[in-house]
């Protein structure tokens, strides 16, 4: 093929500058790795750095090292069976993720899901974003030296974990929900580990906020570390928690609400000074806020089916696979990916955990997707790191790349 | 601010050029011409009315039994967050030689994403800082999104839509 272009490699660009600052003013630059399998990084992505001593002059990110082709394989797979890649992305929160994916293709097949389903939808993705921010909070405070808070919250992700397990039986890669709604209704134990957990996690969340938000050493490391303005952020297509940490209150949750979320009353933290100092309030502000989202749900829970009535769509009970012909029928249908799908093209944002996840479903009414993409935060936000660590130290650029909590499998996709 | 009067802008300034107008979910979506692609984003961009400054998302699509001279589409997803208005366009090229201006000089975040568009279609955007691979390795031979690029085994011939009374694509199934 005659568009493929042969770059130069980072070394070879790097080693010429090195030369020219040589002779310049004598200054002795050096390439550095960082990554990809450094155990600061969080996952399996490289940084190229030329460095002046300890500080950084430029910076080149690697990516691509868990690349699994998700949009190629999605364009091989019916509808039900690419919730699996989307597990697999934000590994943090899948649920939101798997949501997303439903809400995408029910907006698609114009399936109307019962509230009370939609309740449970958010109670989960709340759940899922617990979980993600408490990772990105807690390993932000142990890459800035405190090992503590992270040992004493990380226990609740267990307890959101366990959940998770009571509704779909996995934890991590959760694979949860169907189209209309879920695969089954919520156990009483389901509800029981909730209140538990609503219990429980404040004080724990407290806990973790006293040790470790107003410790001088934490804060000294974080103060005015890796700011973004809000024109940068917003040029570098920057949403979620890092965008609204530079002070745009942009949330899709309430920009365009699904899912039932303009039912909810609940804040949008914003930031000032866009540093990390400020990623880190703004994460622990919305877990106050999801579980504000949680308690309301749980309080206004309507009654009504945990799934949309559809059956060309929505598995039958296996009990009536077995007696009754049509049962059958869908059962088989469902099972081939054989559903009737329309021609279309629609896109759908969620607010994941690090921003706005979309999915652009283009639909040739075959029972395969014919183009899916996904819309990753993270791919997205991570170019703007070259700029925030350029004359940072290099232990800045550690804690920065922390605080923008940048998830390898959602980067490679 | 609703899509007609979004669409009467946009044909009082670019006339031809763009076309297509539809509304699907809402939302508006429109074909621009290759030419005329990143001039349209740059007018939606600083149009004081439209003022969409925010770039969602950049991909591509292929398009293989399209005639050749649009086999191969960029789609572009701005929105206006003040108005809280998105917005979609598609521009086609052509399938031998495609090439586009790149929108990095309206928006930084179109880097990357232009350089996943080349790694997985071999688009090229002209313009662009640094045009390479992202995702797969540098020494990858061949553009992995496009259709003609096969993922499963050859030879299955079940799970085939012409076996349930549709047309549409098989799986992958090249004799």
């Amino acid at each position: 093929m005659s568009n493929i272009i042969t770059p130069r490699s980072v070394e070879d660009k790097y080693a010429e500058l090195i030369k020219q600052r040589e002779n310049e003013d004598g200054s002795e630059l050096s390439i550095l790795n960082l990554g990809p399998t450094h155990p600061a990084t969080h996952g399996i992505f490289q940084n190229v750095l030329l460095m002046d001593g300890e500080k950084i002059v430029d910076a080149e990110q690697t990516l691509g090292y868990i690349h699994r082709a998700f949009e190629k394989i999605a364009e091989n797979r019916p509808f039900y069976q690419i919730t699996p890649l989307t597990d697999r992305m934000n590994y943090c929160s899948s649920p939101i993720n798997n949501m997303g994916w439903w809400l995408t293709v029910e907006k698609l097949l114009g399936i109307e899901v019962p509230k009370r389903a939609q309740y449970l939808r958010v109670i989960v993705m709340e759940l899922a974003r617990i979980a993600d921010h408490l990772i990105c909070n807690s390993i932000l405070a142990v890459d800035s030296g405190a090992f503590t808070g992270f040992l004493y919250i990380f226990q609740a992700r267990e307890k959101i974990y366990e959940i998770f397990e009571e509704i779909c039986g996995a934890r991590l890669t959760t694979n949860m929900g169907r189209m209309g709604g879920f695969e089954r209704e919520w156990s009483d134990t389901a509800f029981l580990k909730l209140d538990a957990f609503l219990k429980e996690y404040p004080p724990a969340l407290q806990e973790f906020i006293d040790l470790v938000a107003r410790n001088r050493i934490f804060m000294d490391r974080c103060i005015n570390v890796g700011s973004i303005s809000a024109e940068r952020a917003m040029a570098y297509g920057m949403t979620g928690p890092n965008l609204r940490a530079a002070g745009v209150d942009y949330d899709v949750r309430v920009a365009t609400p699904y899912s039932s979320y303009e039912d909810f009353e609940f804040d949008i933290p914003v930031g000032k000074s866009g540093d990390t100092y400020d990623r880190f309030c703004v994460r622990n502000e919305e877990m106050w806020q999801s579980l504000r989202i949680i308690r309301q749900a749980l309080d206004k829970m309507p009654e009504g089916s945990y799934h949309a009535d559809v059956p060309d769509y929505y598995l039958p009970p296996k009990e009536e696979v077995y007696t009754s012909m049509e049962a059958l029928i869908y059962h088989f249908k469902i099972v081939m990916g054989e559903i009737p799908v329309p021609k279309g093209e629609v896109y759908h944002a969620v607010e994941g955990g690090n921003g706005e996840l979309g999915f652009y479903l283009i639909s040739d009414g075959s029972r395969v997707p014919y183009r899916l993409h996904f819309r990753r935060p993270c791919f997205i936000y991570y170019q703007a790191f070259t700029e925030m660590i350029k004359g940072a130290y290099l232990s800045d650029a550690i804690v920065i790349m922390s605080s923008l909590n940048v998830i390898a499998g959602e980067l490679d996709a | 601010m609703t899509n007609e009067t979004i669409k009467e802008k946009l044909v009082e300034k670019f006339g031809e050029s763009v076309t297509a107008f539809e509304e699907p979910w809402g939302m508006l979506t429109f074909e621009a011409d290759r030419e005329k692609a990143i001039d349209v984003m740059q007018f939606l961009k600083e149009d004081e009315a439209l003022a969409f400054t925010f770039l969602t998302d950049v991909c591509g699509v292929h398009y293989p039994d399209n005639d050749i001279e649009r086999q191969l589409a960029v789609v572009y997803h701005l929105h206006n967050w003040v108005a809280n208005v998105r917005i979609r366009f598609k521009t086609f090229l052509n399938g031998e030689n495609p090439e586009v201006e790149s929108a990095t000089r309206l928006f930084d975040g179109a880097n990357w994403q232009e350089r996943e568009t080349y790694d997985f279609y071999g688009i090229i955007f002209k313009g662009h800082p640094d045009l390479k691979r992202i995702l797969n390795m540098d020494e990858m031979v061949s553009f992995p999104l496009r259709k003609e690029f096969p993922l499963e085994d050859q030879e299955r011939t079940d799970k085939d839509d012409r076996y349930f009374g549709r047309e549409g694509k098989a799986l992958e199934t090249k004799n």
